[in-house]
């Protein structure tokens, strides 16, 4: 009888032992990881100086529709007639015919301002973030259209799935006071 | 497949190649009819009237792409360009331009004039939403600690299924699908050894607490996170209407498989690479409700396998459960099936929908002891072979993993590329050489991350012979339990199998009689006093 007593508490103190192991490694291993504290309030987002105008942003985002679309900045552009980020390449007519529009989704909007200008609206819930018409207005045009991490959309997760994709290395944490990394006149501001 | 997906087969960079290589043939048959520079620098397109005809918008058109590579010349030269330039030149500059159109961004601005409008035409301005609050991060938390001490007084302290019932819709609503599943608990995991292994990753706050806490109440109460606060258990759970038993040897085999997932998960995670639960996750695109067609039948069908079997992602695929189920097996509190002492009465046998309940043994084994002793002798002997058999195993399989790293890939096709053995260059290369990175470098950083991956595996395979051995280990020992137990290791504190306990009805009927008891000596008290 005094035996089998012995062994329960033998056993108990085996299992104390061990939780105690356990809890110290558990400890450690958050200790450790709480020196890796982010001490700021950080945000995702896309130094568009960097970007390669690749389609990854597209597809790599967690989100099916990606948080990552197209923004313009009204203040840089030309607005041409012949536009590098609306009319596809082999256009036949330079007017807003959908075959003659670069955009897959047909995301811009074109209106006439007056003779010859036109303005360039991205319509948001129709981009995917393909960037084909930002690679159009940077390889023929001002630049004035951009990729940007759109805040409504996106998640924060901790590790970035296009940050990990993106060949160009744009994708950056940046303090949640200031989100975006504009272009333009609001670059500055 | 998906609508991005579809996108991204449409759009090829080919195209764009195949402008420039029209722009530049066009360049060099009709700019040297010396055209004046000066007239090439006033912008074809801004002289153009919006109702000219068709053919003429054609023509203008062409001019436009002939004329541009010289405007931006002018652009970047600051209008100095010399104004019959000859036809030697003129190839060098056309490829000049060519290179600066493969530069990019940084020398697209300013082509063309920004117009000043002479009616009342306002330039937007870029809309900037601003983040979610970073108070909802702090609140998470609060709320997880919680909805854990709930569970646990649910499971522990007042053994009532209802309650946790009800935290279990709460859980799936709230950190489901009001906070799309994310952060969870189950992914946390990654981000954790990617801060712990991974030089320069950093935690947000939320997420050490997401992986900690768990952990702590597990330590303490059993896993009670896993009965009503894991989103991905809750729908399972909520979902689960008849189950079908699953035969011993399947499911012994079968529970070796989160440590599979759990190796492979901290491996990635740890070296950079991808995080695999996230991308794997079965419930977290019903939880956003969006995702693609294959992405979509991936989430149904594991919740239509979840009303027949039960939890099949927690008991046979969730590496966060390895974690919990170690610091379970050794808590300091832990459910129990009987409130009481266990009358052996087999009521709850079959009360586990996850085969969870241990049935009495008593030392029997189904063989001689002196075999099973030599049996047992010969597991531990190979336990450390098992080790190193897997921890070699794995290691000569390094590269294989290491594919899933984003740089090692780029490196192997660059490698390609240079030996030629690959007929066309893809995005990632193409980007890697805009950027002006030497090679050297990239496959310098690539073997360095291979080396990281050859230790990796080698730690990862040593890990997986040490379970295997000591599961064989474990299932060969005589076991000594005399009562119907609960298996602390992977059971979820649900509080499904109380109410098969004869003994748990009597006390149920005890506090029901206590309360009435109670209530009666009050109104009597009550009615004395109101005589008097």
């Amino acid at each position: 009888m005094n035996d089998k007593q012995n062994k329960v508490k033998r056993r108990d103190f085996f299992r104390d032992s061990l939780r105690t192991l356990l809890a110290l490694a558990l400890g450690g291993s958050a200790g450790i990881a709480t020196r890796k504290l982010i001490a700021k309030d950080l945000v995702w987002q896309l130094d568009p100086h960097k970007c390669v105008q690749c389609d990854l942003c597209a597809t790599e985002c967690v989100l099916d529709l990606s948080a990552v679309k197209c923004v313009h900045a009204h203040d840089m552009c030309g607005h041409c007639t012949l536009c590098g980020g609306f009319h596809r390449p082999d256009a036949v007519t330079f007017d807003t015919a959908a075959e003659n529009q670069l955009c897959p989704t047909g995301a811009i909007k074109r209106n006439f301002i007056e003779n010859p200008y036109y303005s360039y609206t991205i319509v948001e819930e129709k981009c995917i973030g393909c960037a084909k018409c930002v690679k159009g207005c940077s390889s023929f045009g001002n630049g004035s259209l951009y990729m940007q991490v759109r805040h409504d959309r996106c998640l924060n997760c901790n590790e970035c799935a296009i940050a990990i994709a993106c060949p160009a290395e744009a994708f950056q944490r940046v303090p949640s006071s200031q989100p975006y990394i504009l272009k333009g006149k609001q670059a500055q501001a | 497949m998906s609508w991005s997906l579809f996108i991204k087969k449409r759009i090829d960079s080919k195209e764009w190649s195949a402008r420039l290589a029209l722009l530049r043939q066009l360049f060099a048959k009709h700019a040297l009819r010396s055209r004046p520079a000066s007239e090439a620098k006033t912008c074809a397109c801004h002289s153009e009237s919006a109702d000219s005809t068709q053919d003429k918008l054609r023509e203008q058109s062409q001019l436009v792409q002939v004329k541009k590579p010289e405007t931006l010349l002018c652009a970047q030269n600051d209008h100095s360009c010399s104004p019959q330039p000859s036809k030697k030149y003129l190839s060098l500059l056309a490829t000049t331009i060519l290179l600066l159109f493969i530069v990019g961004s940084h020398y697209a601005q300013d082509r063309f004039p920004r117009p000043e409008f002479e009616s009342q035409y306002q330039r937007p301005l870029t809309t900037t939403p601003s983040p979610q609050a970073h108070f909802f991060e702090i609140f998470d938390i609060f709320v997880l600690a919680g909805a854990l001490g709930l569970a646990s007084y649910f499971a522990l302290k007042k053994r009532s299924r209802r309650g946790i019932f009800w935290l279990t819709v709460f859980s799936a609503a709230y950190f489901g699908f009001y906070r799309n599943g994310c952060v969870c608990a189950v992914g946390s995991l990654q981000n954790v050894s990617a801060a712990l292994f991974y030089p320069g990753f950093l935690l947000p706050i939320g997420v050490i607490m997401f992986f900690v806490l768990p952990l702590i109440f597990a330590l303490f109460f059993g896993r009670t996170f896993c009965a009503g606060v894991c989103p991905l258990g809750s729908m399972q759970d909520l979902v689960m209407l008849k189950t079908v038993k699953i035969p011993r040897w399947l499911s012994e085999v079968l529970s070796l498989t989160p440590y599979l997932y759990l190796g492979f998960a901290v491996l990635f995670a740890a070296t950079g690479s991808a995080f695999i639960i996230c991308r794997y996750d079965p419930f977290i695109s019903i939880y956003r409700m969006t995702g693609d067609f294959s992405t979509m039948i991936y989430s149904l069908g594991f919740v239509g396998l979840s009303v027949f079997i039960g939890r099949p992602y927690c008991r046979f695929l969730c590496p966060y459960g390895v974690l919990l189920g170690w610091m379970s097996s050794l808590s300091k509190k832990h459910v129990t099936i009987t409130p009481d002492t266990c009358v052996q009465c087999r009521l709850c046998e079959d009360a586990c929908p996850f085969d969870y309940i241990d049935k009495p043994a008593s030392g029997k084994i189904p063989e001689p002891r002196a075999q099973n002793r030599k049996r047992l002798a010969m597991y531990v002997f190979m336990l450390p072979l098992m080790i190193l058999v897997g921890g070699y195993a794995l290691s000569r399989l390094d590269f294989v993993f290491a594919r899933l790293h984003p740089k090692v890939s780029l490196a192997e096709q660059i490698r390609q590329e240079e030996r030629g053995a690959v007929p066309r260059t893809s995005l990632e290369t193409q980007t890697f050489r805009t950027m002006g990175v030497p090679i050297e470098t990239l496959l310098e950083q690539a073997t360095e991350i291979e080396k990281r991956f050859h230790t990796g595996a080698w730690i990862l395979g040593a890990f997986f012979g040490l379970v295997f051995g000591l599961r064989l280990i474990r299932l060969s020992l005589p076991q000594f339990r005399i009562d119907y137990e609960i298996d602390r290791t992977g059971c979820y504190s649900c509080a499904r199998c109380f109410e098969s306990c004869p003994n748990e009805q009597v006390r149920l009927q005890n506090v029901k009689n206590a309360r009435f008891e109670r209530s009666g000596k009050e109104y009597l008290l009550h009615v004395a006093e109101s005589a008097n």
